[in-house]
């Protein structure tokens, strides 16, 4: 993932408001993963998650002159995606937003892990079979709402604590409980299917920290 | 005070994201050292984050991109886009 530049965004934002519209390529490219998948964890539909970026994109455009920098440009790129979604998903299903947010906090994060001692490395190599990826997609999307969007913007697009609460409009300490639970969930249901990817013998975790 | 299993549990992804405090780290290293099961699972979730951050496994659609490019274009196309008084 790109890291957000406040300069260049702000100088681009000034100039594309000046007529340089051709700018609005370069200002939205390093948004563009993080608004797709932010929009698949709520869509669960390449289709509308592809056709709901379109459309949060150019709303982004329209809009362009109302950012006024108090938060990072990314930050109000994905909270208007997290809304154009969510008015996608009452407009597919009728559902409303109280009972998307119907999972809560309180629920009891008391939970037993996979205990499994064998696998503890993944060759890298792993990575590049299709089935480990389809894998890790499928544990994901079977995640409550609440826990799947908190992981996708924390672990796949690796957005910090700070930003993903201000995202999804819920405090940092909520950030932190729906990520151990979600981390927790995925581990448990992970960690014996990937046991079988753990056959050749590299320590690959300690390739990156 | 000597933690158990239970409570690394529920430390696990603070102590993976390094939030937590000194004190507790310096505990939960200490169990690790002795335990084979907390170590093993906090490996396993440790990887599981790990693999979640690889771009191969989530990856764009093919042409995603290049069709949000296009419709961007068709957009700038247009005469105004917003109040340049505004
Ligand atoms: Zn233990």
């Amino acid at each position: 993932m790109t890291a957000p530049n406040p300069e260049f965004e702000a100088d681009c934002i000034r100039r594309i408001l000046a007529g340089e519209k051709h700018l609005f390529h370069d200002l939205i490219r390093p948004c563009e993963r993080s608004i797709y998948f932010l929009l698949f964890s709520l869509l669960k539909n390449e289709t509308e998650a592809e056709d709901v970026a379109q459309e949060t994109v150019i709303k982004v455009y329209q809009n362009l002159d109302k950012f006024r920098g108090e938060s990072q440009f990314r930050t109000w790129v994905l909270s208007i995606a997290r809304n154009e979604g969510l008015g996608r998903l009452r407009k597919i299903s009728n559902r409303r937003e109280d009972s998307l947010e119907a999972d809560t906090d309180e629920q009891t994060g008391d939970y037993t892990p996979a205990i499994l001692t064998s696998w503890r490395e993944i060759p890298a190599e792993a990575l590049e079979q299709k089935e480990l990826g389809n894998l890790l997609r499928k544990a994901i999307e079977g995640l409550p709402e609440i826990y799947r969007n908190v992981v996708l913007l924390r672990d796949i697009e690796e957005i910090d604590i700070r930003e993903t609460a201000a995202v999804l409009k819920i405090s940092e300490a909520s950030v932190k409980v729906r990520l151990h639970r979600a981390r927790a969930l995925l581990q448990r249901d992970l960690a014996p299917q990937l046991k079988g990817f753990a056959s050749a013998k590299r320590r690959w975790f300690g390739g990156r920290a | 005070m000597r933690i158990d299993c239970k409570h690394v549990w529920q430390h696990i992804s603070a102590y993976i994201e390094n939030d937590v405090d000194p004190q507790l780290r310096a505990e939960i290293d200490r169990h690790l050292e002795t335990c084979e099961i907390c170590s093993a699972v906090l490996d396993s979730t440790r990887n599981v984050v790990i693999l979640m951050a690889d771009d191969r496994v989530f990856e764009l659609p093919a042409g995603y991109s290049e069709r949000l490019h296009a419709r961007i274009d068709r957009e700038l196309e247009k005469p105004h886009g917003w109040n340049p008084d505004d």
